[in-house]
C-alpha cells in the first residue's frame, strides 16, 4: 500500500521529506493521512461542540505545547527538565503584566512576542549557566525543579500591594487576574481574538511547532543532538561542540514552554503561581513518559488525552485525577518504560513486517531505524 | 548591642542549619548510596509528621509518638522499595520520574484521607531566656549532630557500613567478594526513609500539617544534597553549614524571604563552581595533590 503511493504521489513525497527521517517515527503515507484527519478533526471541535469546547480545548492544547517543548529536550537531546514550567509560567506573567498596562493591540502583540523573549532568555540564561558551568545528568534535573519551586514561593509572597509593575498586580497566591485575550496587530488595525479564534491560533501553534521540530530533528542538527543524547564524549571527539547543541535545545525548549504559557494565560485571563508548583511542573513529565519521550505525537496526545480524562474526573467531583496520574507514570516506566506511542510504534511495524518481508522495503529500514531512538 | 546580635545570628544559624541537616539526611544517604534522587521524599516526610500526629492524638507521650512516625515511614519506604524501587536500579532517570509519580499518589492519598489539615502538636519545652526563640530549637540542632554522628557511626565503624561503602564504590566487586548488594539497597533506602520520617516527626510540632508539608522541605533538601555532593555525612555538613550562615546572616539583616532568596542564589553560584559538588571538589582536590607527589 505504501509503495503504491509513494510511487504516485511524487509531489507529496517531496513536500513529506523534510520532515521525514530516522528521528521521527511515522514516515508512512498513512500516518500523514492519520494526521491529517486527527487534525481536522481537532478542528470540527468548535462546531461540533461548540464555544465551550473550544474554551476548555485551547487549554489541552497548550498543555500539549508544553509537553512538545518537554518531549524536544529529554527525548531527542536527553536533557531531563523539571522546570519546563517555569518558562511557561514566566511567559505568562511576563504576557499579563506587559497586556495588562497596554490593552491595545499594539500592547497584546508587543506582549506576546516580550513573554517569548522573556522566556527564551531566561532559558538561555540558565542554560549558558547550567552546560557552560558544566552541570550535568541529575543535577540539572534538580536544578530546573529549584528553579520552579523558587519562583513559586516568590510568587506566592507578592500578595502585598507594592507588588504591582503598572497596573499589573502580581497578587501572591491570588494570582494575577484580568488578563486581556490574545490579539494581533498595530494601532487600530489588527484582529482580537475571542474565544474560538484563541483555539484555532493554540491549535495552529501546535501543527507549525510539531512539523518545524520534526523538520529540525531530521536535520544535520537533529542528528547531532540525538548522538549528543546517546553519547555525548564520542560526539565531542567527533567534533559537534555538545555544549552548545544542549545550550540551543534547551533554549528552544523554553522558547516553546514559553509561547504555551502565553496562550494558556490568554486564554484563562489569569495566572497564580500554583502554575509553578510541585505537581503543575510533574505534569509535562507525566505526558512525555506516557506518551513516549522519543515521539512529539506520542506526548501531544497523552498530554491532550491526560487532561482531558483530568478534566472529566474533576466535573463529576472526583478527587481522584492525580492519584491516578500518579500511577500511570509508575506503571508505564515500569511496564514500558520507553512510553505508550514507541511500543505502538513497534507494533505496526512488526505487523507490517510480517505478512510478505520482501515488498516493505522501501519505508522499512527508516522505520525499523526509528523504533531504535 | 552587638552581643545580642551576635546571639540572634547564632541562634537563626542553629535553627537553619538544624532544619537543612535535617531534611536532607534522608535523601543524602539514598543520593549517596545509590544516586537516585528520591522526589517522594517530601511526602516520606509527610507521611512521618502524619504517624506523628496521630500517634499524639491517640494519647501516646511526645518521644513514643515521633518513634512511631519513623518506624512508619520506614517500612512504608522498605515496602516501596520492594514493590518499585528496586526495579528501576541502574535508570537513573527512570527512578526519579517514577518517584515523583509516587509523590503526585500519595500527596493526594493524604488529601483525601485525611482532609486539609491535621491535628497539632505543641510545640515542647517552652520559650529561650534572651533570644526570641522557643528552646526547641536548640534540642533540634542537638538531635541533628546526633543524627550526623550516628551515621558517621554506622557507616565507618559497623560491619553493615563496610558492606554499604563497598556497594557504593564497586557494586560487582562487592557482589563476588559475597556482599548481598540487593538488601544494602534495600537497608539503605529504609535507613533513608526512617530518617525522612523522623524530620517530618521532629518538625510537627513546629510547622502546620497539611498535604503539601513535605514541600516545605523540598528546596532546602534537594539545593542541599547537590551543592553538598555525593559524599553523604561531609557533603550534609559542609553545604548545611554554608547555606545555613548564609540564611541566617542575610535573615538577620533583611528578613525571613531574603535569607532564603540569598541562601538559594549562593546554592546555584555554588554548582556553578562546583558542579559535582563540594565533596566532588574535596575529592579533586584529594587527587592532584596524590599526582603533584
Amino acid at each position: 500500500m505504501s509503495l503504491g503511493s509513494d510511487s504516485s504521489g511524487g509531489l507529496l513525497a517531496a513536500v513529506r521529506e523534510p520532515f521525514e527521517g530516522p528521528n521521527t517515527m511515522g514516515n508512512t503515507p498513512a500516518f500523514w493521512l492519520g494526521l491529517t484527519a486527527a487534525v481536522t478533526l481537532l478542528a470540527a471541535m468548535p462546531v461540533l461542540f461548540g464555544y465551550y469546547a473550544a474554551e476548555i480545548g485551547a487549554v489541552f492544547l497548550a498543555y500539549a505545547l508544553l509537553g512538545v517543548s518537554l518531549c524536544f529536550i529529554w527525548g531527542y537531546c536527553g536533557i531531563l527538565s523539571f522546570g519546563q514550567v517555569a518558562f511557561f509560567g514566566v511567559a505568562g506573567y511576563a504576557f499579563g503584566i506587559v497586556a495588562i498596562n497596554v490593552p491595545t493591540l499594539t500592547g497584546l502583540t508587543l506582549g506576546l512576542l516580550a513573554a517569548v523573549a522573556v522566556s527564551t532568555a531566561f532559558a538561555a540564561a540558565l542554560g549558558y549557566f547550567m552546560f557552560y558551568g558544566g552541570v550535568r545528568d541529575v543535577y540539572v534535573t534538580i536544578l530546573t525543579l529549584v528553579v520552579a519551586l523558587v519562583l513559586y514561593t516568590f510568587l506566592g509572597q507578592t500578595a502585598g500591594g507594592e507588588w504591582a509593575i503598572g497596573d499589573a498586580r502580581l497578587g501572591g497566591f491570588n494570582g494575577m487576574s484580568g488578563v486581556p485575550d490574545l490579539g494581533v496587530g498595530i494601532g487600530s488595525v489588527g484582529l482580537e481574538i475571542g474565544i474560538v479564534g484563541h483555539y484555532y491560533v493554540t491549535l495552529g501553534a501546535l501543527v507549525v511547532t510539531y512539523l518545524g521540530l520534526r523538520a529540525l530533528v531530521n536535520s544535520q542538527f537533529g542528528y547531532a543532538m540525538v548522538a549528543t543524547r546517546e553519547d555525548e564524549r564520542r560526539t565531542e571527539m567527533f567534533g559537534y561542540d555538545t555544549t552548545f547543541i544542549k545550550f540551543v535545545v534547551f533554549t528552544i525548549g523554553g522558547a516553546i514552554a514559553g509561547l504555551s504559557g502565553v496562550l494558556f494565560t490568554a486564554q484563562n485571563n489569569y495566572i497564580d503561581p500554583s502554575v509553578f508548583g510541585i505537581t503543575a511542573a510533574a505534569l509535562p513529565v507525566v505526558w512525555a513518559s506516557v506518551g513516549g519521550r522519543t515521539s512529539l505525537i506520542g506526548t501531544i496526545g497523552a498530554a491532550l488525552a491526560i487532561q482531558f480524562v483530568d478534566y472529566q474526573l474533576a466535573l463529576s467531583g472526583s478527587e481522584w485525577a492525580l492519584v491516578l496520574i500518579g500511577s500511570l507514570l509508575v506503571f508505564v516506566i515500569l511496564v514500558m518504560p520507553e512510553g505508550v506511542a514507541p511500543r505502538l510504534h513497534e507494533y505496526v511495524v512488526e505487523y507490517r513486517a510480517s505478512p510478505d518481508p520482501t515488498p516493505a522495503e522501501t519505508p522499512a529500514p527508516g522505520e525499523v531505524h526509528g523504533g531504535d531512538d | 548591642m552587638a552581643g545580642i546580635e551576635l546571639l540572634n545570628f547564632g541562634f537563626e544559624f542553629v535553627e537553619v542549619f538544624a532544619f537543612i541537616v535535617l531534611a536532607t539526611v534522608g535523601l543524602a544517604v539514598i543520593f549517596g548510596m545509590m544516586g537516585i534522587i528520591n522526589l517522594a521524599h517530601g511526602e516520606f516526610i509527610l507521611v512521618g509528621a502524619y504517624a506523628t500526629t496521630f500517634a499524639f492524638a491517640a494519647g501516646l507521650p511526645l518521644p513514643l509518638a515521633m518513634l512511631t512516625g519513623v518506624v512508619i515511614t520506614a517500612v512504608f519506604g522498605l515496602v516501596l522499595e520492594r514493590f518499585i524501587i528496586r526495579h528501576l536500579y541502574g535508570r537513573l532517570l527512570d527512578s526519579m520520574v517514577v518517584t515523583w509519580g509516587i509523590s503526585l499518589v500519595m500527596i493526594q492519598l493524604v488529601r483525601i484521607a485525611f482532609g486539609n489539615s491535621a491535628p497539632g502538636v505543641g510545640i515542647p519545652f517552652g520559650q529561650l531566656p534572651v533570644v526570641d526563640g522557643p528552646v526547641y530549637y536548640l534540642v533540634l540542632a542537638t538531635i541533628a549532630v546526633g543524627v550526623l554522628g550516628g551515621l558517621y557511626a554506622l557507616f565507618a565503624w559497623t560491619d553493615f557500613g563496610v558492606r554499604a561503602r563497598a556497594t557504593m564504590q564497586d557494586e560487582e566487586t562487592a557482589r563476588s567478594m559475597g556482599v548481598d548488594t540487593d538488601r544494602m539497597y534495600m537497608a539503605t533506602f529504609g535507613i533513608g526513609s526512617g530518617l525522612a520520617g523522623f524530620a517530618g516527626a521532629l518538625y510537627a510540632p513546629v510547622m502546620t500539617i497539611t498535604p503539601e508539608y513535605g514541600t516545605g522541605f523540598l528546596v532546602e533538601a534537594f539545593v542541599a544534597v547537590v551543592v553538598g555532593g555525593s559524599s553523604v555525612i561531609v557533603g550534609t555538613i559542609l553545604a548545611s553549614g554554608f547555606l545555613g550562615s548564609v540564611n541566617a546572616a542575610f535573615t538577620n539583616l533583611a528578613g525571613t524571604f531574603m535569607g532564603q532568596v540569598a541562601m538559594l542564589v549562593a546554592a546555584i553560584v555554588a554548582i556553578r563552581l562546583m558542579p559535582d559538588g563540594i565533596t566532588g571538589l574535596l575529592a579533586d582536590w584529594r587527587e592532584n595533590r596524590g599526582e603533584s607527589r
